[in-house]
């Protein structure tokens, strides 16, 4: 089947934070305008919309388009967890790769409850027990990498300062200061190893992309080469399904290394090839075990790639350049697309102090319950 | 004081002769074991799954110190959290019995404990299941 190429046409962001005069919807319709003012297209001149979300609850998308008088389009609300607008972006992008659009709106919002997330996901008893928080699941895949990668707790404060490095330039990030390894180290242990300033706050934002058939008429064309959601399979007791139990043994495929499986090979592209990454940084930890799930390192040398300072803005692949989760926060439903923001930014050439210099190819990474996990891929 | 399972169904009450057990699904057709039990196979699909008593005791794979109170748990803070490998090849996530880090440690044997985590709001002690370490006090 001959799939068309697909274009990012325009993108807008909504500040990642706390805001409290202004509700969700408008979130979601602050990135919508600037994304369609960007891309020169209003009411008729796209087909279908995919908005992403987790907490808004009923026709949450209906709500920021119908405020706008741009209903009357399918629009699909898009739940999968942290993937959950990587999830959207992959259905616009399939709706225009095939034929069936050929321009598509995609965006995302959220307003998170502040503090630990709490979600329907687990019945009352679960709370009630303990086996809800993320950050003690987050605690022990970051044991797990220092039992089995060699990472140490200097690694992990080491990706919370440099994300924060790297968020003091993001003008869209909540948290915009530097952090130093003692600051980290010192700050309120959460779970072990994981301390307060190793763990992304949930939040509040909003973001979004035009995709077309046809390039921007400025800049450079950027096309996404690839928008992959997979979902996970059972077996590991530490997914991110978050299960009660798995099997012993040979730890099966996780959705992020079968999720860049796909569409590496979808993009035409390896690892090799990219020049910066967004990925996934709940947690310092999680940052590290993402780099070794989409191959950026071998599996057990995440640990090496941190002492290396391969991610850094002077290493040989930045990771994060954003800031990351870890600096913007995290509201789920646009965190995905927020990262394709960045991205497009980094391909424009525009992204001011964090430009990776000469980027040329992208990668974006989120995972989380369901268990979801996206990869993009993104090219000039 | 009446004693209640936090959920029915995850492990043996205090009565029961076959000592404290996490109740397993185990699948007749393709042999793996899964908890809590459902009559599905989530490894298989299959339908054919019997509830098997087990993990009186295993060794922990994994563990951390839970310092923060998670909205909704009704237990102690910190609390030790982990995850336990049975011999009958399942591996499970758990509270643990024990709360500093350091008398925990991977591949130390642990035994499980069926005991009150809170008393709730009808005056009943609510039971739950953990693993302790079963050489607890000696110097590892």
């Amino acid at each position: 089947m001959s799939r068309r190429a697909v274009y990012i046409a325009g993108v807008g962001i909504h500040p990642f934070g706390r805001f409290d005069d202004r509700d969700v919807t408008q979130l979601g319709q602050s990135a919508v305008r600037d994304a369609l003012a960007e891309a020169g297209v209003g009411r008729g001149g796209f087909q279908a919309a995919f908005c992403g979300t987790v907490y808004t609850g009923v026709a949450a998308g209906h709500k920021v388009l119908g405020g706008m008088g741009l209903s009357g389009v399918p629009i699909v609300n898009v739940e999968a967890g942290c993937a959950s607008g990587g999830a959207a972006l992959g259905l616009g992008a399939a709706a225009i790769a095939s034929g069936q659009r050929d321009c598509v709106l995609v965006f995302g919002m959220e307003k998170m409850p502040r503090g630990i997330i709490r979600s329907s996901f687990f019945p009352p008893w679960c709370e009630e027990a303990g086996f809800s928080p993320a950050p003690a699941y987050f605690a022990l895949r970051a044991r797990r990498l220092m039992q089995e990668s060699g990472v140490t707790r200097e690694h992990l404060a080491r990706v919370s300062v440099k994300n924060h490095a790297h968020g003091v330039h993001n003008p869209f990030a909540m948290y915009r200061k530097p952090f130093t390894m003692e600051m980290v180290l010192g700050s309120q242990m959460v779970c072990d190893p994981l301390t307060l300033f190793m763990l992304c706050s949930p939040n509040e934002g909003a973001a979004a992309v035009v995709l077309s058939a046809r390039p921007a008429p400025d800049g450079p064309p950027i096309q996404i080469r690839a928008a992959v959601l997979h979902s996970h399979v059972p077996g590991s007791a530490l997914g991110e399904h978050t299960p009660m139990s798995g099997l012993i043994g040979d730890e099966p495929p996780s959705p992020t290394e079968t999720a860049a499986r796909e569409a590496y090979e979808l993009a035409g592209v390896a690892p090799a090839d990219l020049d910066v990454v967004e990925l996934q940084d709940t947690d310092s930890g999680r940052e590290i075990l993402s780099i070794e799930e989409l191959g950026l390192c071998a599996r057990g040398g995440g640990g090496q790639f941190v002492a290396d300072g391969v991610g850094e803005m002077t290493g040989k692949l930045p990771v994060n350049p954003s800031g990351g989760l870890l600096s913007k926060g995290e509201p789920l439903g646009a965190s995905a697309l927020g990262q394709i923001v960045e991205l497009t930014w980094q391909l424009r050439g525009t992204a001011d102090k964090r430009q990776v210099s000469g980027a040329r190819c992208a990668l974006g990474h989120t995972v989380g319950r369901g268990a979801n996990a996206s990869v993009i891929i993104l090219s000039t | 004081m009446a004693q209640v399972p936090i959920h029915p169904g995850l492990f043996t009450l205090p009565d029961d002769p076959r000592g404290p057990r996490l109740l397993a699904g185990h699948c007749a057709a393709c042999g793996k074991h899964h908890f809590p039990a459902g009559t599905s196979c989530p490894y298989c699909s299959g339908q054919s799954c019997a509830v098997e008593a087990i993990g009186a005791t295993g060794t922990l794979y994994l563990h951390t110190v839970v310092h923060a109170r998670p909205p909704g748990y009704r237990g102690p803070v910190p609390y030790g959290f982990g995850v336990v490998d049975l011999s009958e090849g399942l591996r499970v996530v758990s509270r643990l019995g024990e709360a500093s880090l350091d008398a925990l440690r991977p591949g130390m044997s642990v035994g499980l404990e069926i005991a009150p985590l809170f008393t709730n709001d009808a005056g009943d002690e609510v039971l739950s299941f953990a693993y302790r370490p079963r050489d607890s006090g000696s110097a590892p």
